[in-house]
């Protein structure tokens, strides 16, 4: 079986700071990792493998020239190959570009029976790349997945819910979105690290991939940033008083009234 | 000459750093205070390579060189030195004396389970009555036909009942003294070995040291290692290697208590401020960093002659001597830092007071790091 992962290296958020006067990130000496629900996703693929002996695991990114070093970890965690999709056409692409930039790549790489991705990274947390690429290959799709089998030509997956999950049974090839709940990430294991140190990481620019250069970059982008912000925390809430639901009810209405809501 | 880290290890530090941080911290204390080994820990480690790291993939070793394997020592006993010594003995005085002294039979026969993890290999030197010198060694083994036949006992074997694969030293010819010791491998389930006692020890509680029974425990011939009569030279080569570990293993422990010590200073405030605001403090912070920098570049530079086939002897033995000294000198100072929340179990720091102690004893004690030493100086 062939799977590509999707993968993208993010700032370790659990080490960055903020500048409380512009309101943006402090990425001076912030570690960059693997983001963790590409993580899940790697995992999955690899216990497919871990089954299916024979099977081919390749990791594709978008990013600069230094996400390399996330993919040399994707390779010392078990992936047999890894692709960076990297040139400065494609710089500053959001979702839309992105996903038109993987899909490309994907599609270049050769036929893939399985596409994973995490969720969503935690640096933008759109949760809307994995699904565009579904869209873009014409392929079907199953996001927050939190259980998978594989049973024949289709995987069965649980797909978490706000309140509860659905089971579905979907087709080869398809696109599956991973949550963390899906599984435990393995290490790097030391051989791992001493083969993904030599392994030749492909690097392919727009031109390799054949991606129509209008859909790609910071100027094809439907959406741009506009600005980034703390959100200002919340006043204090107020618990409404009172001995019955009816004095309750009232005293919720005067309130709303005072500040002239309703 | 390059100071910087190569991709491997930079790798392997930030995995065992993590691995360290989420599998290891959560139990260092309970190990350390129930003295028990930890089988799942070290299980999950060996699934990684590390039970065989700088040993060649055609035995099942990983196939680093020395220097990263150290490294690793190091990064795990940052946050447990237990570990670190477990896998320390294991590579160092099982795994090396094998690869280096065995004939092909007896490297096939017990590297793979070995470098696998799947075995734990232990080392037996120290005698009641023989420890640094050797040749006060009083196990003996005398061959009678086609087996080897040993006597005695060995006491403070790290992973002693726990390990299935032992390297014994005992004397073939007392006659000879050193010249007269040889070296076998003993299994844990030949006739006549047994494991009676383990110690109740101050630090590195989770890695057992144990006293080893030979009561004519009779072996195959094929078990001796190397020749009949070098097996002080089998001794104290391992040792040689197995010093870079326990230097690692004390540089560990150095900049766990450090860092720790920095958490803790950035935090607790005495008189309206934090501790690292006190200059009397800080400045001491920079004086523990100057000796635990200075120790890791000798430990770095022993590992490299080592990996370069340079001559290694010396400058491991001046890098055990500056690594546990730099670690004594840090642990107390961070436990003092820590006040009296430095006294209590609460804070690792007074688990790594304890820990440190054995890294200025064991694998030569500081004494003999001198003597090796001065024996250089002086020639």
């Amino acid at each position: 079986m062939k799977i590509a992962v999707c993968v993208k290296q993010v700032p370790d958020t659990t080490e960055i700071r903020i500048n409380p006067e512009t309101g943006t990130l402090i990425r001076d000496g912030v570690p960059s990792i693997l983001n963790p629900d590409d993580a899940n996703a790697l995992e999955e693929a690899l216990r497919v493998k871990d089954n299916l002996p024979g099977s081919e695991v390749t990791v594709i990114t978008m990013g600069p020239p230094q996400a390399k070093e996330m993919l040399q970890e994707c390779i010392a965690m078990g992936a047999d190959d890894a692709i960076l999709l990297s040139d400065r056409a494609l710089g500053g692409s959001d979702t839309w570009a992105t996903s038109n930039a993987l899909a490309a790549g994907i599609r270049n790489a050769g036929s893939f029976d399985l596409i994973l991705a995490g969720r969503q990274a935690i640096d933008g947390d759109t949760a809307q790349v994995g699904p565009q690429i579904a869209e873009k290959l014409g392929l079907p799709q199953v996001t927050y997945v939190k259980e998978f089998s594989l049973e024949g030509d289709y995987v069965k997956v649980k797909r978490a819910l706000e309140d509860g999950y659905e089971v579905l049974k979907v087709k080869l090839p398809c696109v599956l979105t991973a949550i963390k709940e899906l599984n435990e990430p393995r290490y790097m294991s030391v051989p791992g690290i001493l083969k993904a140190a030599k392994h030749d990481i492909k690097v392919w620019n727009a031109v390799d991939i054949g991606v129509d250069l209008t859909t790609v970059g910071l100027k094809a982008s439907p959406t741009n940033v506009f600005k980034s912000f703390t959100p200002k925390p919340k006043g204090e809430g107020i618990a409404v008083e009172g001995d019955t639901p009816k004095e309750k009810a009232a005293s919720l209405v005067n309130a709303l009234k005072e500040k002239h809501l309703i | 000459m390059e100071f910087s880290y190569s991709r491997e290890q930079q790798m392997v530090k930030q995995m065992l750093k993590k691995f360290a941080e989420n599998e290891i911290a959560p139990i260092a204390a309970e190990i350390d205070e129930k003295a028990v080994y930890p089988y799942a820990t070290i299980g999950k480690l060996a699934e990684l390579g590390l039970m065989g790291m700088p040993f060649p993939p055609e035995y099942g070793g990983a196939g680093t060189d020395y220097l990263t394997y150290i490294m690793a020592i190091e990064e795990i006993s940052k946050v447990d030195a237990s570990h670190g010594v477990i896998i320390q003995t294991h590579n160092a005085l099982c795994c090396w004396p094998i690869y280096t002294y065995g004939t092909e039979a007896q490297k096939r026969k017990y590297l793979p389970d070995l470098l696998s993890g799947k075995k734990l290999g232990a080392f037996g030197l120290t005698e009641p009555n023989a420890g640094t010198d050797a040749a006060g060694t009083q196990t003996k083994a005398y061959l009678d036909g086609n087996e080897w036949v040993l006597n005695g006992s060995k006491i403070f074997i790290s992973g002693g009942g726990i390990a299935e694969v032992y390297i014994i030293m005992a004397m073939t010819d007392k006659s000879k003294g050193t010249k007269g010791i040889s070296a076998f491998i003993v299994e844990k389930s030949d006739p006549g070995f047994s494991v009676p006692k383990h110690e109740n020890k101050m630090g590195i509680r989770g890695s057992i040291a144990a006293e080893l029974v030979f009561e004519d425990c009779r072996i195959p011939k094929d078990r001796l290692l190397g020749q009949e009569g070098k097996g002080f030279k089998v001794a104290m080569t391992s040792l040689d290697v197995g010093r870079l570990g326990i230097a690692a293993q004390a540089l560990g422990i150095a900049q766990g208590a450090f860092d720790e010590t920095v958490k803790y200073m950035k935090q607790r405030k005495q008189f309206g401020k934090t501790l690292n605001k006190f200059q009397a403090l800080s400045f001491e912070m920079a004086s523990m960093k100057v000796k635990i920098d200075g120790a890791r570049y000798l430990l770095y530079d022993a590992c490299y002659r080592r990996d370069q086939g340079l001559p290694a002897s010396v400058p491991a033995a001046e890098a055990k001597l500056a690594c546990s000294e730099a670690a004594s000198y840090v642990v107390d100072k961070a436990v003092q830092f820590h006040g009296g929340y430095g006294y209590i179990k609460d804070y690792p720091v007074e688990r790594m007071y304890r820990d440190q102690k054995i890294t200025e004893i064991y694998e030569g004690t500081s004494e003999v790091m001198k003597m090796v030493m001065s024996g250089e100086i002086f020639k």
